[in-house]
């Protein structure tokens, strides 16, 4: 038992209940539930971006991969980033005059809403799914090994923690527990990168000349960890394009009033997701010097650690008063991260079932607000019990994977549809129908007999399928429009949304 | 007032043609450099593992690159959105602002 640790996390805990209870009182309409009555500014939205992008396997995963294996590691940050770019330009404007909670609001202004609704709440529940699952099996895993607590219970704490936020909370306490994470996350993340390049007196020649001396010059070549540039390009493909389709970020668009703070809360999430990315760097080689990597992977074979033990080393080595300090801060930072995500993945994946295919399918629409809030809050429960269940069943189980199936599936699904529904005048629900259906399943698909999941005897030769998933989306949705006629939509609702998009006119 | 008016309107066809002009050259251009790094980094190896300061290779500050042009594409589009998008969207809005159909 780590007792400055736990002290650490029950202050957090704390700080984020009161927020939580402070929130409640603001919560009685959907507006507000889902999109925190729109009253977030675009630098709040900018942090709560930055809080709920940056999961425990961007700070805790890439510091480790690129301490054990060097320039590789790089290539995820690089990607996570760029992201924003399409985010930017394509995505959070239009969203945010066009919509209402969630991007099914979108597609049903010019396509039949029944169909293209419960198609986009089932990638949304499945997108969800497996990023949430990913996060509780990481975080259950971290806090055994940070605090002792046995795995099971801290899924169960974990979950729980999840349902207050959200049932409570709603978005608004969502949000804010998101910026107070990002502001801790890049408090962490800057005083150790100051601390590590200060060793070098901040020349990054030095810094690097260092790490080569110790580690050879290959540790800064690519190649270690990917063999094959198709792979590289194929994730790349998921990154970049999967971010602009990942429900609890294009969600948190319609927290903000107009489409110029969405425009702003991208620019400042950007500032902090790239920073944050180039210190994590610093950190993942600044961990592999000062810590080593056998060190590390002798704590966690995946190389999970790699931050924390730096922290501890920096701080003067086990058993002494600061590497303990510092050990119980910074993974108390990183246990700040995974609640600030699991709450947004919560939220998406209850507005997905609850506003999309419980009100506006099951019941035509037809719900008093009420109503809505209350299935709502029962529906974050729902997903939390089930993330908790799922979280405990795949105890010991690789999940790594299911993070890159995420980003996979949110790139072919929901990228091909969201981008045809804003700019192609002839796009109909046919299309918006395949493209969401042969993205999910082929992304699932080939997730499935590639060698993340089979091993050496897959498939399929690429572990990331986004090369051949993501065109087969858009191909569907395109031939999905092209072989199917409709004659209940008129064409002069796209002249609707196309002018709500790009002048945010009516924008709710 | 009806949306295809508008949509009909040579004020928002402007917009949308500057628009679409800027978008699609901010996300070519972004596209071609970031998949420039993991094509010159997989198949250009030899030329990128060429040390140009210490023992930093042209790899490293291509990848470090990527953040800063990335950052240097937003700073234009936020530039240019508030200057030539917004206004005209603003007046759209101004204009049109009473008698729509919900």
């Amino acid at each position: 038992m780590n007792f400055l640790g736990i002290g650490m996390f029950i202050v957090i805990v704390a700080i984020t209940l009161m927020i939580t209870y402070w929130a409640s009182h603001h919560n009685k309409t959907t507006t507000e539930f889902y999109a925190a009555g729109r009253s977030i500014s675009g630098i709040q939205n900018g942090f709560a971006i930055a809080g709920d992008y940056m999961s425990a396997a961007s700070f805790l995963g890439i510091a480790g991969l690129i301490a054990l294996n060097g320039y590789d590691g790089f290539m995820y940050s690089v990607g996570w980033l760029v992201a924003y770019i399409v985010v930017l330009i394509l995505v959070a404007e239009p969203m945010r005059n066009s919509g209402r909670y969630t991007m099914a609001d979108v597609l049903a202004y010019r396509l039949s809403p029944i169909p293209v609704r419960t198609a986009a709440a089932a990638s949304t529940l499945v997108i969800s799914t497996f990023y949430m699952l990913a996060q509780m099996v990481g975080a259950g895993t971290l806090i055994k090994m940070l605090l002792g607590i046995p795995y099971e219970g801290s899924i169960i704490f974990i979950g729980i923690m999840m349902i207050l936020y959200v049932t409570f909370g709603g978005m608004l306490g969502t949000t804010w527990v998101q910026i107070i994470k990002a502001g801790l996350l890049m408090f962490g993340a800057i005083f150790l990168t100051f601390w590590v390049l200060g060793k070098f007196h901040f020349n990054l020649v030095s810094f690097f000349d260092a790490i080569t001396g110790k580690l050879g010059q290959s540790f800064l070549e690519p190649g270690k960890l990917y063999k094959n540039p198709i792979e590289l390009v194929s994730l790349g493909m998921a990154l970049v394009l999967g971010t602009a389709g990942m429900p609890h970020i294009l969600m948190r668009f319609y927290t903000v009033p107009t489409a110029k703070a969405a425009r702003t809360s991208v620019l400042w999430a950007m500032g902090l997701i790239g920073s944050f990315y180039i210190m994590t760097t610093f950190l993942g080689f600044g961990a592999a010097y000062f810590v080593g990597g056998d060190a590390i992977k002798a704590v966690d074979k995946g190389g999970n650690m790699a931050a924390p033990l730096l922290a501890q080393t920096l701080g003067g080595g086990k058993g002494s008063l600061g590497g303990e300090f510092l050990l119980a801060f910074i993974s108390a930072v990183a246990f700040a991260t995974i609640l600030a995500v699991v709450a947004g993945l919560t939220l998406a994946a209850s507005s997905a079932f609850a506003h999309d295919f419980y009100v506006n399918v099951l019941k035509k629409g037809k719900a008093d607000e009420v109503t809505q809030v209350r299935v709502a809050k029962r529906t974050g429960v729902v997903v939390g019990v089930i993330a908790i269940a799922l979280g405990i069943l795949a105890k010991g189980q690789n999940v790594a994977y299911l993070v890159a199936l995420a980003f996979a599936v949110a790139s072919s699904a929901n990228i091909p549809v969201i981008l045809f529904a804003i700019f192609w005048k002839r796009f109909n629900t046919g299309g918006a129908v395949a493209g969401i259906i042969v993205g999910l399943v082929s992304s699932v698909g080939l997730m499935m007999i590639g060698p993340q999941v089979m091993g050496k005897a897959a498939l399929f030769p690429l572990g990331n399928p986004g090369i051949v998933s993501i065109p087969l989306g858009f191909l569907a949705a395109y031939f999905g429009t092209i072989f199917t006629t409709e004659k209940t939509v008129h064409s002069d609702k796209f002249d609707e949304l196309y002018v709500r998009a790009n002048t945010g006119l009516g924008a709710e | 007032m009806k949306w295809d008016k508008i949509a009909q309107s040579e004020e928002f066809k402007h917009l949308v043609k500057i628009k679409a002009r800027f978008m699609t050259i901010a996300i070519i251009f972004s596209t071609v450099y970031y998949f420039a790094l993991p094509l010159s980094v997989g198949y250009l190896k030899p030329f990128m593992i060429q040390k140009v300061s210490g023992s930093i290779n042209i790899a490293y500050w291509f990848a470090l690159s990527q953040f800063f042009v990335a950052w240097i594409i937003a700073g234009v589009y936020a530039r240019v959105a508030n200057r030539s998008f917004d206004p005209i969207a603003d007046k759209i809005r101004r204009e049109n602002a009473g008698g729509l159909e919900r």
